[in-house]
Parts: structure tokens; C-alpha cells; sequence
């Protein structure tokens, strides 16, 4: 019978072991459908004013609870992290789409994945646009 | 198998045990509404911003680097440009009540880690405030501070991951805002 239990603790540090051991396949590894992904992720607005954008987007982040990390308007980024007896950090770009829209696309890391399901990015994008006074719309 | 627990076998099996927690509480799921507007948020939006007026965002900027600096942060980011400065310290995370504790379980001979640091993380950003019609004006703006901390106990494990939310905090700093807003706008 010891042995059953040996066995046991055998198998269950053979399956949980491996995902503890760091690979470096997941560095280039992409997450889930890019397109999917990009459905949920990101969203245009009817503004072409880059500058005005990221501050409320950072408005809006701060809102949420986070605190910025890093903010760049050239390359029209900010990263936050939000503390809440968890730890969630969230990337958003924001770039020109044409002459006459700007579009912001988030992503979100909660501890060690990637935050992929749609409704935590619906939430971000309607808090944003209420704070931006301007629709989000979907994008193809 | 006989009904009398084998000791050995019960420490395997929690072990067993341990390691599945352990393996699972990786793949914890985030809270559903970690993105969502809370009802609370416009109360800390509140607490957390003040209007200032009579000087420009560069200048506001530098006299809130300036109370920051005072408060013992060191700058890690800055885009001026957004508005935008990230500061951060780190300092010691002891109680009284917690080492009173600690010695308390150390005469019944358990050693208890208690909170040693804490890094505590500022974001400060300004934006312009608008007027009744909308348009952004130069020399009034809205600054707000947000502030986090990350507490490890004296065996380096986390012990807390939390937003500041005491309304003292974000008054003591806008008091000192108020003052330093006041020398930078005088030139002094």
C-alpha cells in the first residue's frame, strides 16, 4: 500500500513538475488566435488626437486601480499594474487608424498568462469610452 | 487496507495533497470584474485628485517630483508630455504589534515571519482641466496620485499586494502639494 502512495506522489510531481520548468517555447509563442484575440483586444475611436487619447487612457486605468508604469506618447503606449491582492498588468497602445481614427488596443497579463477572455477587454473598452465621450467601435 | 492510519502513508498523501494546491493555485483565475468600473471608483477618483490652478503642466509637474522627492521616492519613469511621473521606496514594513507577536509564538517555540518591507509605488499625473465649453485650459489642471504596495515578511515571501486607499495619505501628500505648488509659482 506504501507503494501505491509512492507511486502517486510520483505521478503527481510528473505532471506537475513540468509546468513549473521554465521553457522558452512560450516566449515566441503567439496567444491563442491573433485574430480572435484582436477582436476582443481592440477597438476604434473617431478621434485622430493620439495625445488626448492616451490621457484618458491613463485616466481610465487609473480609474480601474491601477498605477502606470511607463507611459511614451511617441510610441503611443502605457503600461499599469493593478494591486488587489492579486497582480494584473495591462498594456494599451494606442496608434492612428487612417487620418480620422485612432486605434487602442489592450492586453492584459494576470500572474503568469494572458488575460484572453472578452470580458475583462469589454469592460476596459467601456470604461474608456465613457471616459472618452466617443464609441468604441469593433474593428474587422 | 487495515483501518489504523499509517503515519507515513498519511504524510505522503499530504504531500500529495500539498503539491496539487500548490500546482493548481498557478492557474487561479482573475476576478471577473478586475476591469470593470467598481462603484467605489468615483469616491477614490475623489479622494485621489485635486484641481490646481495658477500654473502651467511643466511647472505642476515639477513641484509634484519636488513633494515626491521630499516624501523620499525616487523617480523611476517620467513623460512629461502625458503628464505622467512613477515613483517608488522602499522601507522597512516592521510593527510593534507584529514582533510583540512574533515573540509571543517564540516562547511556545514557533518561529513566525513577520512583515519586514514594503515597496510602495506612486503614479502622478496631470491633465489639463477643460472649461464649461470643453476646451482644455493651460494653467488648471487636475492631478491625481495613485498608490500601491507590495509587503514581504522577513522570509521574503509576499504578504500583501493592495492599493492604498486612506484618505490621510492622499491628504497629507496634497497638503504638501499645495505648499510646494506655491514656492514653485512664486520662484522660489
Amino acid at each position: 500500500m506504501n507503494q501505491a502512495y509512492r507511486l502517486l506522489l510520483v505521478a503527481v510531481l510528473v505532471v506537475a513538475l513540468p509546468g513549473c520548468a521554465p521553457s522558452t517555447k512560450s516566449i515566441m509563442q503567439a496567444e491563442s488566435s491573433a485574430l480572435e484575440l484582436r477582436s476582443f483586444q481592440q477597438r476604434a475611436f473617431d478621434t485622430a488626437d493620439i495625445e488626448k487619447t492616451l490621457r484618458t487612457v491613463i485616466a481610465t486605468l487609473q480609474d480601474l486601480g491601477f498605477v502606470v508604469d511607463k507611459a511614451d506618447l511617441d510610441l503611443g503606449t502605457v503600461s499599469a499594474t493593478k494591486l488587489a491582492g492579486y497582480q494584473l498588468r495591462i498594456t494599451v497602445t494606442v496608434r492612428p487608424r487612417g487620418t480620422t481614427q485612432v486605434l487602442v488596443r489592450a492586453n492584459a497579463q494576470y500572474l503568469d498568462k494572458a488575460v484572453e477572455d472578452p470580458k475583462p477587454y469589454q469592460d476596459f473598452f467601456t470604461a474608456l469610452e465613457k471616459a472618452m465621450f466617443l464609441t468604441a467601435q469593433q474593428v474587422d | 487496507m487495515g483501518a489504523a492510519v499509517n503515519p507515513r502513508r498519511h504524510s505522503l498523501a499530504m504531500a500529495a495533497a500539498v503539491l496539487c494546491l500548490g500546482s493548481l493555485a498557478g492557474c487561479a483565475t482573475m476576478p471577473d470584474d478586475a476591469l470593470a468600473l467598481s462603484p467605489e471608483s468615483l469616491q477614490l477618483r475623489q479622494l485621489q485628485t485635486r484641481r490646481i490652478d495658477g500654473i502651467d503642466e511643466k511647472k505642476l509637474l515639477a513641484a509634484a517630483a519636488g513633494v515626491l522627492q521630499d516624501l523620499g521616492f525616487n523617480i523611476d519613469e517620467s513623460e512629461t508630455r502625458l503628464g505622467v511621473i512613477v515613483a517608488s521606496k522602499d522601507r522597512s514594513a516592521v510593527t510593534g504589534t507584529q514582533i510583540a507577536g512574533a515573540i509571543v509564538a517564540a516562547m511556545f517555540g514557533i518561529a513566525t515571519p513577520i512583515d519586514k518591507t514594503q515597496n510602495i509605488r506612486v503614479s502622478l499625473v496631470t491633465r489639463p482641466a477643460v472649461s464649461s465649453d470643453g476646451v482644455p485650459l493651460s494653467d488648471s489642471h487636475l492631478l491625481r496620485i495613485t498608490i500601491q504596495r507590495i509587503v514581504r515578511d522577513t522570509n521574503g515571501q509576499v504578504t500583501r499586494v493592495e492599493s492604498i486607499e486612506e484618505p490621510d495619505v492622499y491628504q497629507a501628500f496634497f497638503d504638501r502639494l499645495s505648499k510646494s505648488v506655491f514656492l514653485e509659482v512664486q520662484g522660489i
